[in-house]
């Protein structure tokens, strides 16, 4: 059974955390005292030496980042700390989560990770749809500030408009400074010309609400929780055909049978288990024999996939791969920025060729075309959104691959209209201007 | 400078480069303007934070929550992505459609209801997720329609 475990979310089934004094009652803000009265490396170190990978889905060391970070009197001019708070990959609502029932703890995280960089200017970039989730951080946030926590850093909670791509970190930032968000060419990295050409350090909701912890219990102690090399909880969305979908903090490591059958209940109405997407609906698909897999960074990659956002999407045996593949990247089609051209023109000829195979007019040359769209367009893109569009529909061909040939030649459906998923319209289908042209053999 | 312009000057001064503050303009501004951004709107936005109408176009075509066309006095947003997809989304779609007798991007004829799908909203663990007017009812079945219907046209 999967060891239940807070962190991050500690306190907050027993209190109202969203309340200052509530928070305070339970030590909050008492490490914002102590970190400030370490020196910025020591409050870098201890996050360094606790390990803590980033949560926000490309798991990168957090102390790592932080020392990346040129110092405003070395940059010569203000630095700024940015927290991602664009949640949207699908699969995943767990930051969400987090913004509504500890939003001090997060803010605490914020603050600390200023005082670490020496930056004087905090924003939070929330995706636009969360209203409520907004209206809570605001709130928590004003009396924050009224309580004299925030000392001499501003703080500015920017709201999003509904684009994936905002949760890129450079097109987050472009977005933020007032552009279309679309993802910047790199090198420069953030930490050294991010926003408004500063010294930037841009972390996960997530990851910032870790930073309280290690520096309350230290690095040793925070360790000891979870596998050694990703120490610490994450919080696991858990979504689709699942008795008790949610969010579940766990050690990092939970297996997904633990996930799936101990916390989630398994996959209602006596369904069989068909497909597992670990990591948000980007991240190559996982086979029901792969289930024991601890849900870590490195277990899931070496078994050939993410953790990502730890998004767990759990896909029961009524549902059609090439429908399934065809909504995720009517998704990766729509919110392709359009910066560059991989991921533009590829979004739409996977979608084209998808089209064609569902509605069993496709044959071997276009699958096999299709695979080769894929290959075409991973690692061309200047962000990793060409990646994830690829990703879901290359693993989908792989592993159901006699699914996908038994729509071909003229076969059509094998669900034949019972799919789970059968007829699910996208946005984009909506407004859909390129006319859907013959794709040549 | 109207008043709309003001509020988007008040909103921009947190920001060191006044431009950061486009998308709270063209917020504010939709607000203003009945829920969507007329090219008037856009000048508006533009002239406040000494930007181009040009480029606060260029920002609000990219992002999906800023309307170029009229939408109805209320908005029924039902997500399709795969989360919810896979516990009946579609089902909710449909029964939106025949309650309302519109189409997904479709107003109702009497100008009171928008029906449209949309991406991701991260409520992904209730699903389906049905966002009206900016709040999330979660989850949302195909039973729930009826009454949902009822409320927005009388209210």
């Amino acid at each position: 059974m999967a060891e239940h475990a807070h962190a991050v979310l500690a306190g907050a089934d027993e209190r109202d955390l969203t309340k200052i004094s509530e928070y305070r009652a339970v030590g909050g803000y008492a490490t914002l005292e102590k970190a400030r009265g370490m020196s910025r490396e020591a409050v870098i170190e201890e996050i360094s030496n606790a390990s803590l990978r980033g949560r926000g889905g490309a798991g990168f060391p957090m102390g790592r980042k932080l020392s990346l970070v040129q110092p405003p009197e070395a940059a010569g001019k203000p630095t700024y700390v940015v927290a991602n708070a664009d949640e949207s990959e699908p699969g995943s609502f767990k930051d969400r989560e987090i913004m509504s029932r500890v939003p001090h703890r997060f803010l605490e995280g914020c603050l600390i990770a200023a005082h670490a960089i020496g930056s004087k200017h905090v924003f939070v970039y929330i995706r636009g749809e969360y209203l409520a989730e907004f209206d809570v951080l605001k709130a928590a946030a004003d009396e924050a500030r009224d309580a004299g926590v925030l000392g001499d850093v501003t703080l500015v909670i920017h709201r999003g408009a509904g684009a994936y791509i905002c949760g890129e970190e450079t097109a987050l930032l472009d977005s933020l400074e007032g552009k279309r968000g679309q993802p910047r060419p790199r090198p420069p990295f953030p930490p050294v010309a991010g926003l408004y050409d500063a010294p930037t350090l841009i972390n996960n909701v997530q990851t910032l609400a870790n930073v309280p912890l290690i520096i309350d219990l230290g690095a040793a102690e925070y360790s000891k929780i979870g596998p050694e090399a990703s120490p610490g909880t994450v919080v696991y969305s858990l979504s689709g055909n699942v008795q008790r979908p949610g969010n579940y903090e766990l050690p990092l490591g939970t297996t997904l049978r633990e996930l799936i059958y101990d916390v989630g209940g398994g996959i209602p109405n006596g369904r069989q288990l068909k497909a597992i997407i670990p990591g948000g609906s980007s991240v190559p698909v996982f086979t029901p024999d792969q289930i024991d897999t601890p849900a870590d960074f490195d277990s899931i990659q070496k078994a050939g996939s993410f953790l990502g956002s730890a998004a767990i999407i759990v896909v029961d045996d009524r549902a059609c791969m090439v429908q399934l593949a065809l909504r995720a990247e009517k998704f990766y089609m729509h919110e392709s920025c359009g910066k560059c051209t991989p991921c533009r023109e590829g979004t739409r000829w996977m979608v084209n060729l998808l089209e064609k195979i569902e509605s069993g007019e496709a044959g071997h040359a276009d699958l096999n075309l299709l695979r080769n769209v894929c290959d075409r367009v991973e690692g061309r893109s200047l962000c990793a959104l060409g990646d994830f569009a690829v990703w879901p529909v290359r693993s989908y061909i792989d592993k159901y691959r006699d699914e996908f040939e038994a729509h071909l030649d003229g076969a059509g459906c094998p669900y034949g209209g019972e799919s789970s998923v059968d007829g699910v319209m996208a946005p984009v289908d909506l407004h859909r201007h390129l006319p859907l042209t013959e794709v040549p053999a | 400078m109207s008043q709309l312009q003001d509020e988007i000057r008040a909103a921009a001064e947190p920001y060191p480069d006044k431009k950061s503050a486009v998308m709270s303009g063209l917020r504010m501004a939709q607000h203003q303007y009945g829920g969507w951004l007329p090219p008037e709107a856009l000048v508006e936005v533009a002239e406040a934070l000494d930007l181009t109408p040009a480029h606060v176009q260029s920002v609000a075509s990219f992002y999906d929550m800023y309307n170029l066309a009229p939408v109805g006095e209320h908005v029924v947003e039902v997500c399709t992505n795969i989360s919810c997809a896979l516990v009946g989304a579609q089902q909710v779609v449909d029964a939106f459609s025949e309650e309302l007798g519109i189409e997904p991007g479709e107003t109702s004829e009497d100008g009171k209801v928008t029906l449209r799908t949309i991406e991701c909203a991260g409520g992904c663990g209730y699903a389906p997720v049905v966002v009206l007017d900016h709040r999330y009812r979660e989850p949302t079945r195909p039973e729930d329609v009826r009454g949902i219907v009822e409320e927005l046209r009388n209210g």
